[in-house]
Formats: structure tokens, C-alpha cells, sequence
């Protein structure tokens, strides 16, 4: 594999490839010296064109301790406002010789061209509404340690999927691994023609009782002034995974950050069938498990200028 | 006019309308700028017949109409906002009102933008998948419905551009039934590619709009090109400089270029599988020229000739010794396509040759 762009880069022994690697690496974890050399000498790039807290501080965690330099280029205050393009942005920092680059990017496939761009490594830190392939393998690490496997698991994704990567990126982890998946929410925000990705769509919870696990995603505040929704108190009404919808055996999860009261009742957060504290924690592991699938006993790339070769006379 | 060079290239001799397409064109506004332009073009600059349209409303703004009368004397041969619908109902009744007085054909980009919203390609499984916003066929049809039912109150005279669903195509069939005095235009891109080549690829040259969409919005289009529904085959050529296409999908710019590649892209993907007959495709590539008031390319006695030369078993790939064109953004770059124009004539003149290709008088 030379990059992580979209989670279909993985088949079954992929995912599970990066899975196990990442289970051995929680030992590092637990080290007085959280270091592995690893990636030693290495630089990692991380090119953040959207806000983000967790995705970035994870994959830097993750390249720190596996002894990778790390250069951290974020969109605010940088060139890009003064309306320098991506591919200029990519062929410039290109210079610096990253031999692996992170990219979240507000656009569908970005992570693609920047892989076209550049030579190096790139994985995929969400782009656009597309993918988040490493949160999609950090949420089925984590369901493996609580459920063992996800074989015939059902899984509902509760919320906005229209708006989501992660849903994207995760219904079709999920499937790979074979649990059957189902994405609930209001008819405004599941598009039309999703069922292509190999899911049920559900409009009401009534079904909720027959899922395994309950993956509810992050409401935005804004899809309320667009109409997808009346009202959040509406959304909350319909949609709010509570006390009372989430079964004892059920395990809830959520990429974060939770909006507390409308996609998520404070009871069900804190409660033993929450596991979004571990799904941060499997983050870290789970990066260094990609960095280390796309770097390690790989060559640098080739950083030569791509002109034509100079033939003897 | 690297324009008229390309369509001279493979189109043929058939007249091409040029329509106002700001920024990448001038904004034709009034008779003045429309004058010198349309008396200078088509003797030195322009290779083959062209035509020019006006803008339907001023600027393109969709509130005020442009000096529809004047420009008609100056010879606009009709009136488009092409890129745009005239969203305002009551705009386009008083435009078909006042084409009463002064003729020339409103040819509509149809669109409601309430409903296309953000949208950048086709709303269907493909978009749902890959998380782009997605133009429904909805935005296309319901506007045509409108259209046709206030043209067919004012008796009025419209052209579609570029149909690119089934439901467009059912609504154009009501209003032919109704009698309503409509034409209608299909794409190459569209009769011969869906929105699962960006499933392959999110590839720029792929962003157009109307946008590519599915298999069964296609087929409709070949069927209402061979019932006649659609009327004819327009490339809806739209260049584009390489830096408003070399950014992510959702930012690009829409549009292809057509010109250089109408012919061989149909023969290609339609008349060779045999889907469609080589004669409906000459016929209907030429048609649009009768709709605009233009002659009809011919062959006769006493007539200057209006000739195209096909070599029908040459097969050429897209791109590969670059474009007549200035600009690059081909939705069929890399496709390796049948039937290579060899030759164009208009007027009696030789306006396009080969390298290759020599033509001596008998």
C-alpha cells in the first residue's frame, strides 16, 4: 500500500494487518519512554486546511512516537489565505522532503491530488464529506476489543449521514468486516441513493433494539438554519440517543466532539456502554499502526524533479 | 477564434452559435458592442458560418432585458443567459412577450438554483457515495415544465440547451404534444458518458453542468434523439484556462470542450456499437443550424459547398497531439476515438486540412 486516501484501499487482511499492528503497539503506550525508533529520521507532514483538535494531535502523537520528525502546516495564518492554490501549497511544502504527508482538506478528494502532486506518502485525514479512513479503522479497533470481531454485528449509525465522512468512510469498514449496517436519521439527511454503499436506511429509531452497537454522529448546529431539520429540539426528540433508547448491551460510539443534549443525553455519555474515550485513546495507536504500514522498510521517495532524462549524445 | 478552428476540425461545416459565456467571453450587451464584432468575425476570423447570440437579460443578472430589438438588427440570431436560467418567471414571459416584436429564439439553460443549491455533479448513488453535493434532475425539469407552459401561453418560441435527464426529456415531450413551439438540444458528453466515470476517477474534466448523470437518464436521451424529442446535437463547448480546472472537484470550474471531439465521440460510442445510425448523427449535429435561422450546410448546384471529410477507420486519441482549441478541459482526453476529420469546406473554401491530408482540384 502506498497511500491511505480511502478506507476501500484496505481489503479484510488490510484492515486487520493495521489492526493487529496497532494492538502491539499499546505496549509502547505503557513505556516509561513513550519512543520506538521506528520512523527515526523520518518527517511527517501534517497539512490541516480545516480545524481540527483530536485528528491532528493524534497523528503527531503517533509520528512522535515512532521517532518521525513532524512539520505542522495549518491553513490559518498561512499562505493559503493569501489564495496560494493546494497544488502550489503541495509542490512548495513537497520541498521540505516529508516522506509521509497528512491532509484534511474542506474538499471531496483532495487527498488524491495530493498524492498526485507530491512524492510522498499520503494518507487521508478527511476530505470533505468523502472519507476518514483512519477514523473509520480507529472505531473498528475499538469495537474489536470490546466485541472480539464484528462478524454479523448490527450496527445503526444514528444522525446526520448526508454531511458525514465518517459514515462514509465506516459503513463500508464495518461491512468489510462483516457486520450488517443500517444509517438512521431524518429523510433530509441521508442522500438519495445511499443504499449504493451496501446499507439499510432507517427514517425512525423504532429498530434501534436490534443493533449490537449505536454509532450516533455529530449534529451541526448550522443544518438547522438550512432546513434539513425544523429545529434541533425536533432532531433531539426523534434522534437523541438517551437513557431510554440505549440498551444495556448496546455500545455506544461517536467520532466527537459530542454536542451534549442533541445528538447525545449527558446520561449515555459517561455510561459503561460509552466507549468514546477509548476510540481517542485507539486513535494514536491505530496512526502509528498507518504511518508504519506506508513507511517502515520503505525508501524515500523519489525526490528527483520529473524531467526528462538527459540522454548521451 | 481557436473556436471556429476546432469546430472547423471536427464538426464539420455545419454554423456554430457562439454564446455569450462571461468571463471567459466578452458580455455582448447592447448593439453597439454586438455591431463591429458580428460585421468583422465571420469573413477573416471565423472559419466557418457563426452566429451570435445575445443575453436574454442585462448582464446576465436575470432582472432587466437587454435591447432584445437592437441586438436582433445587429444580428444576434437569438437570445441566451447560457450558464444561467432566467430563474424570474415574469422575466422570461416579458422576454417571449416581446420576441413577438422582434423574432430570435430564447434558448434556456434550465436550472432552478433553489434546487441545485451547492450541487457539483449529478444527485444520485454516485454522489451519495462520494459526499459531493448533488444537482437533481428535478433542478433541470421542473424548470422546463415552467418554461414551456408560460412559452406556450405567449405563444412563444424556445430552445433547451442541453437536456440531461429523463425527466427533461418527458417534459419537453408534454410540451411538443401541447404543441408549444420548443427544441431541444443533447450534448455529446451526455448521450455517451454517465456520472459512473467519476466513480472511476474525480477527474475536473468530468464537471460540467448540466452535470454527467446515470445510465438511465442517458438512454432516455439516445431514445428522444432517435423519436425526434430532441431535436439536435449541440457540443456546448466550454473552455476553461488549466488553473480553474487543477484544484479539488468541488472548486473547479464547469464545463468541457466539445468541438474537437463531437463527431468522433458519437461515431464512436453510438453509431459503431450500432446504438445509432451515422445518418441520424450527421443530420442531428447539423440540425441545430435551422433552429438558430442559419442555412443548413448542403451540397448543390450554383452553391458554395459546405463540406466535411471523415476518415471513418482512423482512430486518434484524445489529446495526444494536443488541441485546435486553446484550452485542455476535454471530458474525452485519453479516450482513444474512431473517425478523424480529414478536411473541412465552407463557403467553398478549405478552412480545415490535416498536415497529412492533400487536396488538389480535379
Amino acid at each position: 500500500m502506498r497511500h491511505l486516501l480511502s478506507i476501500e484501499d484496505l481489503d479484510r487482511a488490510g484492515i486487520e494487518r493495521i489492526l493487529d499492528r496497532a494492538k502491539s503497539f499499546t505496549e509502547v503506550s505503557e513505556r516509561e519512554v513513550k519512543k520506538v525508533p521506528a520512523l527515526r529520521g523520518r518527517r511527517v507532514l501534517n497539512l490541516f486546511y480545516e480545524a481540527s483538535t483530536r485528528t491532528r494531535s493524534s497523528f503527531e502523537l503517533a509520528a512522535k512516537t515512532l521517532s518521525a520528525e513532524v512539520i505542522n502546516f495549518v491553513s490559518s495564518g498561512s499562505s493559503v489565505e493569501k489564495g496560494e492554490s493546494l497544488k502550489d501549497t503541495v509542490q512548495t511544502l513537497s520541498a521540505y522532503g516529508p516522506d509521509l504527508i497528512v491532509v484534511r482538506t474542506p474538499y471531496v478528494g483532495a487527498a488524491e491530488l495530493v498524492a498526485r502532486w507530491s512524492p510522498a506518502a499520503v494518507v487521508n485525514a478527511g476530505d470533505g464529506k468523502h472519507e476518514h479512513p483512519t477514523q473509520a479503522l480507529l472505531d473498528v479497533y475499538t469495537l474489536r476489543e470490546r466485541l472480539g470481531s464484528l462478524d454479523g454485528a448490527s450496527i445503526w449509525i444514528v444522525g446526520d449521514v448526508l454531511h458525514s465522512r465518517v459514515a462514509r468512510s465506516n459503513i463500508q469498514a464495518f461491512t468489510t468486516l462483516g457486520a450488517r449496517v443500517t444509517v438512521c436519521g431524518p429523510p433530509t439527511l441521508i442522500p438519495r441513493g445511499m443504499e449504493a454503499l451496501g446499507c439499510d436506511v432507517a427514517y425512525t429509531l423504532d429498530r434501534l433494539p436490534e443493533a449490537d452497537v449505536v454509532y450516533a454522529l455529530r449534529m451541526q448546529k448550522e443544518r438547522m438554519t438550512e432546513s434539513f431539520v425544523p429545529s434541533l429540539r425536533e432532531y433531539a426528540a426523534r434522534y437523541q440517543i438517551d437513557g431510554r433508547r440505549l440498551g444495556a448491551r448496546q455500545v455506544l460510539m461517536h467520532p466527537g466532539p459530542v454536542n451534549r443534549g442533541v445528538e447525545l443525553a449527558a446520561e449515555v455519555i459517561d455510561s459503561p456502554q460509552a466507549v468514546i474515550g477509548q476510540q481517542v485513546a485507539a486513535g494514536v495507536v491505530v496512526r502509528m499502526a498507518v504511518l508504519y504500514e506506508l513507511l517502515a522498510g520503505r525508501t524515500a521517495p523519489d525526490r528527483r524533479p520529473s524531467l526528462p532524462t538527459p540522454q548521451p549524445a | 477564434m481557436s473556436a471556429t478552428r476546432a469546430a472547423a476540425r471536427s464538426r464539420g461545416a455545419e454554423p456554430l452559435v457562439h454564446r455569450a459565456q462571461p468571463p471567459a467571453d466578452v458580455l455582448i450587451r447592447g448593439a453597439h458592442v454586438l455591431d463591429p464584432r458580428e460585421r468583422r468575425a465571420p469573413p477573416r476570423e471565423a472559419r466557418i458560418p457563426v452566429g451570435f447570440m445575445a443575453s436574454v437579460t442585462r448582464r446576465l443578472g436575470g432582472e432587466a432585458l437587454t435591447e432584445m430589438a437592437e441586438l436582433r438588427d445587429g444580428g444576434a440570431v437569438g437570445f441566451t443567459d447560457d450558464g444561467k436560467p432566467v430563474h424570474r418567471a415574469a422575466i422570461l414571459r416579458r422576454a417571449l412577450q416581446y420576441q413577438r416584436l422582434c423574432g430570435g429564439v430564447l434558448a434556456l439553460h434550465e436550472e432552478d438554483p433553489s434546487l441545485s443549491g451547492a450541487g457539483v455533479m449529478h444527485e444520485g448513488e454516485v454522489s451519495a457515495r462520494l459526499g459531493l453535493a448533488g444537482i437533481p434532475s428535478i433542478s433541470e425539469s421542473t424548470m422546463i415544465a415552467r418554461d414551456a407552459a408560460i412559452a406556450g401561453y405567449e405563444s412563444g418560441r424556445i430552445h433547451i440547451q442541453h437536456l440531461s435527464a429523463l425527466e427533461s426529456v418527458e417534459a419537453v415531450a408534454v410540451a411538443k404534444d401541447r404543441d408549444v413551439a420548443i427544441t431541444a438540444e443533447v450534448s455529446p458528453h451526455h448521450l455517451t458518458l454517465t456520472h459512473d466515470a467519476l466513480r472511476q476517477a474525480l477527474d475536473t474534466r468530468l464537471k460540467m453542468n448540466p452535470p454527467l448523470r446515470a445510465e438511465r437518464d442517458r438512454q432516455a436521451l439516445i431514445a428522444a434523439l432517435r423519436d425526434g424529442t430532441v431535436d439536435c446535437i449541440a457540443t456546448d463547448h466550454a473552455p476553461h484556462a488549466r488553473e480553474d480546472k487543477e484544484v479539488p472537484f468541488e472548486e473547479a470550474s464547469m464545463g468541457t470542450t466539445g468541438l474537437e471531439t463531437a463527431f468522433a465521440a458519437l461515431y464512436t460510442e453510438l453509431v459503431l456499437p450500432g446504438v445509432l445510425p451515422l445518418a441520424l448523427v450527421v443530420e442531428k449535429l447539423s440540425a441545430g443550424a435551422a433552429i438558430v435561422g442559419l442555412s443548413l450546410p448542403a451540397i448543390a448546384v450554383g452553391r458554395p459547398a459546405d463540406v466535411c471529410l471523415i476518415d471513418l477507420e482512423a482512430t486518434w486519441e484524445v489529446g495526444e497531439a494536443g488541441y485546435e482549441s486553446r484550452a485542455e478541459n476535454c471530458c474525452f482526453a485519453g479516450r482513444t476515438l474512431h473517425g478523424r476529420v480529414l478536411a473541412t469546406l465552407a463557403a467553398g473554401a478549405v478552412v480545415y486540412r490535416e498536415r497529412a491530408f492533400a487536396l488538389s482540384a480535379a
